[in-house]
């Protein structure tokens, strides 16, 4: 009988793309894939780790566009859902996806398949929502500065959307959950850790880091935002559905109801 | 910038945009080439939602609120005594990009109240795109109003710098336009709905032959109607939004309806409840007949004037067509999928691409997510159990009303409560 194995990665996205490419060419009985950080072995399984390789993620991820784009996004989106176990569900996806001839990716009646095509989604609304949700506020120093902490971790995915729109101007998205940024310096993006003392959370309380005018226009869209309610038709659950409120504190025009 | 007498004229102006049910921001595919300022995105993108829960993706204002005309329905009439603003063009701009830049909105929605007349009105709703687009390099989503009565020389070139047009009519039915408003004709609000029209068909069939010809109204056009100030029925409104969007091309009509604002014996009163179910159920029959393949004179016709309120349409028909069903789901076609009660078209999508590896059994569809409480009626599947009963529809509608919550059921409701 094959011994069972446990494989330890570096937590990343080709970390993960090196262990599978590793219980493939191996033909590891894989009972688990875990992140270095967050390892727990089992009572009957030996544990490996893997090192990180760029040119063995490379060629998974490869082999899987081969069979399907959509497999693929849906690959990369579930993996960013930090979901605890979902390294073991991807590789379950990936394995049946390479024994299929082709299309495996669209059965939904299987179960692996219907939940990464869910978890995916649940990714995709979640970067659509950042996409919408992050208000950006001038700083004195003219960098367009914006704090998020989004359910998963979307700051790759809504990268190029940032960068497509707001070309001329230097804009910073800090995630505070997992403490890396995205900073545009008007020629490319690029990671960027800070320390920030003073987290910008939407005070009422003015910082002395940003302009004076951007609490004018701050002040402009709140109006505006109140003065599109109709009272007549208020639906309250309605709105938190849309906007819950876990999100309210990074949106200027929610400030007093914080 | 002067920021208290902006935040003055933005609130007038704004309060009396806010009836404007458009709010999309989708369709577009404009892009950011020369690394300008913003892009449209294809699927649109809300921002925030009001605390009646309709999306905020536009900045929504009127250039102005003076008007020459005098319509029983709207809250900037001339006869009506409100404070009066008008925003210039330059501000109408820095307003715009400022809250842009901030990614608190995806572009403008400008419209006006009508002031000396429709051309003059409409060249300045020009100006602003046309500042917009060529000074600011600006190519986040513009929605312009057609003014009613405007040249079609002014039409061409909003087509130009916007990505949506629209018109509203308002008043569904003729007769209706004439007693509320008064001053407007019927040819008025087509006339510009068709020159755009006319311009988008043309410029697209350019695009095939030249590559780089410039795009005109990339979104489209769309109108608006209200829902309950003239006492038409479902059909009138439905028959006529078909009517709209064959005709025309549009790629929306809104329905709206009615908030009471004034008092005039030829409208429902101040605080009569605004008819928000029925404006839901006309929404539910748009999507049918645009994305579900059924056609107006099925769900509405002489014999069913008006929408049943306390089911949603698609299963009203499917209770009146009973001859039709139970559907197999592990054969039927795409079509036929559709038309079942309580499957969208996504499950649809899925329904259709799972089937191909297995037959399909109950507690796959309900991991897709189909609403089985309605479905079951409906359908058979891969599976000994399925609906045996001779069941007529009275019974079928009872028995699904009975599993299921509605929030506005209380409202409609004809049994009294005990508690309230």
């Amino acid at each position: 009988m094959n011994t069972s194995t446990t494989l330890i990665y570096d937590g990343s996205f080709n970390g993960f793309l090196t262990a599978v490419f590793v219980a493939f060419d191996e033909k590891i009985n894989v009972v688990d894939i875990q992140k270095n950080n967050q390892s727990q072995s089992g009572l009957f399984s030996d544990t490996e780790t893997v090192f990180t390789n760029v040119e063995k993620a490379k060629r998974v991820w490869n082999g899987i566009r081969n069979k399907s784009y959509n497999a693929i996004s849906n690959v990369y989106f579930a993996f960013l859902s930090e979901t605890e176990g979902v390294e073991l569900m991807l590789y379950n996806y990936i394995q049946k996806l390479m024994r299929a001839q082709s299309g495996k990716c669209l059965d939904y009646s299987d179960s692996t398949v219907l939940y990464i095509a869910q978890l995916a989604k649940k990714v995709g609304r979640e970067k659509h929502r950042m996409e919408a949700f992050v208000r950006f506020q001038l700083t004195k120093d003219e960098i367009y500065f914006a704090n998020i902490e989004p359910d998963f971790d979307v700051l790759p995915l809504i990268s190029k959307h940032f960068r497509d729109r707001y070309a001329d101007q230097k804009w910073l998205i800090y995630d505070i959950k997992r403490k890396y940024g995205i900073y545009y310096d008007l020629d490319h993006v690029e990671m960027v850790s800070l320390n920030l003392k003073d987290i910008q959370h939407n005070k009422t309380v003015k910082s002395n880091a940003f302009t004076s005018e951007e609490y004018e226009y701050q002040t402009l869209w709140n109006d505006y935002f109140k003065s599109t309610n109709i009272a007549s038709r208020i639906n309250p659950k309605l709105h938190t559905q849309h906007v819950p409120k876990r999100y309210w504190k990074y949106l200027s025009e929610k400030k007093e109801a914080v | 910038m002067n920021f208290d007498r902006i935040r003055e004229k933005l609130n007038i102006l704004a309060d009396a945009a806010k009836y404007d049910v458009s709010c999309a921001s989708s369709g577009s595919d404009r892009t950011n080439k020369t690394k300008g300022l913003g892009n449209a995105s294809k699927m649109g993108i809300c921002h925030s939602y009001t605390a009646d829960g309709r999306c905020v993706s536009l900045l929504k204002i009127l250039l102005t609120n003076h008007c020459i005309f005098d319509c029983a329905y709207c809250v900037t009439r001339k006869s009506n005594d409100v404070p009066r603003a008008a925003f210039k063009v330059q501000e109408v701009v820095d307003l715009t990009i400022n809250f842009y830049r901030r990614n608190y909105i995806e572009g403008l929605f400008l419209s006006s109240g009508i002031f000396k007349s429709p051309d003059h009105t409409m060249e300045r709703l020009v100006s602003v795109a046309k500042k917009l687009r060529k000074e600011e390099n600006f190519n986040g989503y513009i929605h312009l109003k057609s003014i009613p009565g405007a040249s079609d020389e002014l039409m061409y070139e909003a087509g130009l710098y916007a990505d949506r047009l629209s018109v509203n009519i308002e008043v569904p039915t003729i007769s209706g336009l004439k007693l509320l408003a008064p001053d407007k004709k019927h040819e008025d609000f087509t006339k510009p709905m068709e020159k755009v029209k006319n311009e988008i068909v043309r410029y697209k069939s350019e695009q095939k032959i030249i590559k780089n010809t410039p795009k005109y109204a990339p979104a489209g056009q769309s109108t608006q109607m209200i829902v309950g100030a003239s006492g038409e029925s479902d059909k009138d409104i439905m028959y006529s939004a078909t009517y709209y969007y064959k005709t025309y091309n549009m790629k929306r009509v809104y329905y709206s309806g009615y908030v009471p604002v004034t008092h005039d014996s030829r409208l429902p009163a101040i605080g009569s409840q605004v008819p928000m179910l029925r404006e839901n159920r006309l929404y539910q029959t748009d999507w049918l007949l645009r994305f579900y393949g059924f056609s107006v004179g099925e769900i509405l016709n002489n014999q069913h004037p008006n929408l049943d309120m306390d089911v949603d349409p698609k299963l009203s028909w499917a209770l009146r067509n009973l001859h039709h069903f139970p559907v197999n789901v592990n054969t039927a076609d795409k079509r036929l999928l559709a038309r079942i009660p309580g499957i969208g078209m996504r499950s649809v999508d899925k329904i259709v691409k799972a089937r191909k590896f297995r037959k399909l059994n109950w507690d796959h569809l309900k991991k897709m997510g189909v609403a089985l409480n309605r479905a079951q009626y409906f359908m058979v599947c891969e599976s000994r159990y399925w609906e045996r009963r001779d069941l007529d529809a009275e019974k079928i509608k009872g028995m699904i009303l009975q599993n299921s919550s509605g929030k506005f059921r209380n409202q409609y409701s004809t049994q009294l409560s005990l508690f309230n």
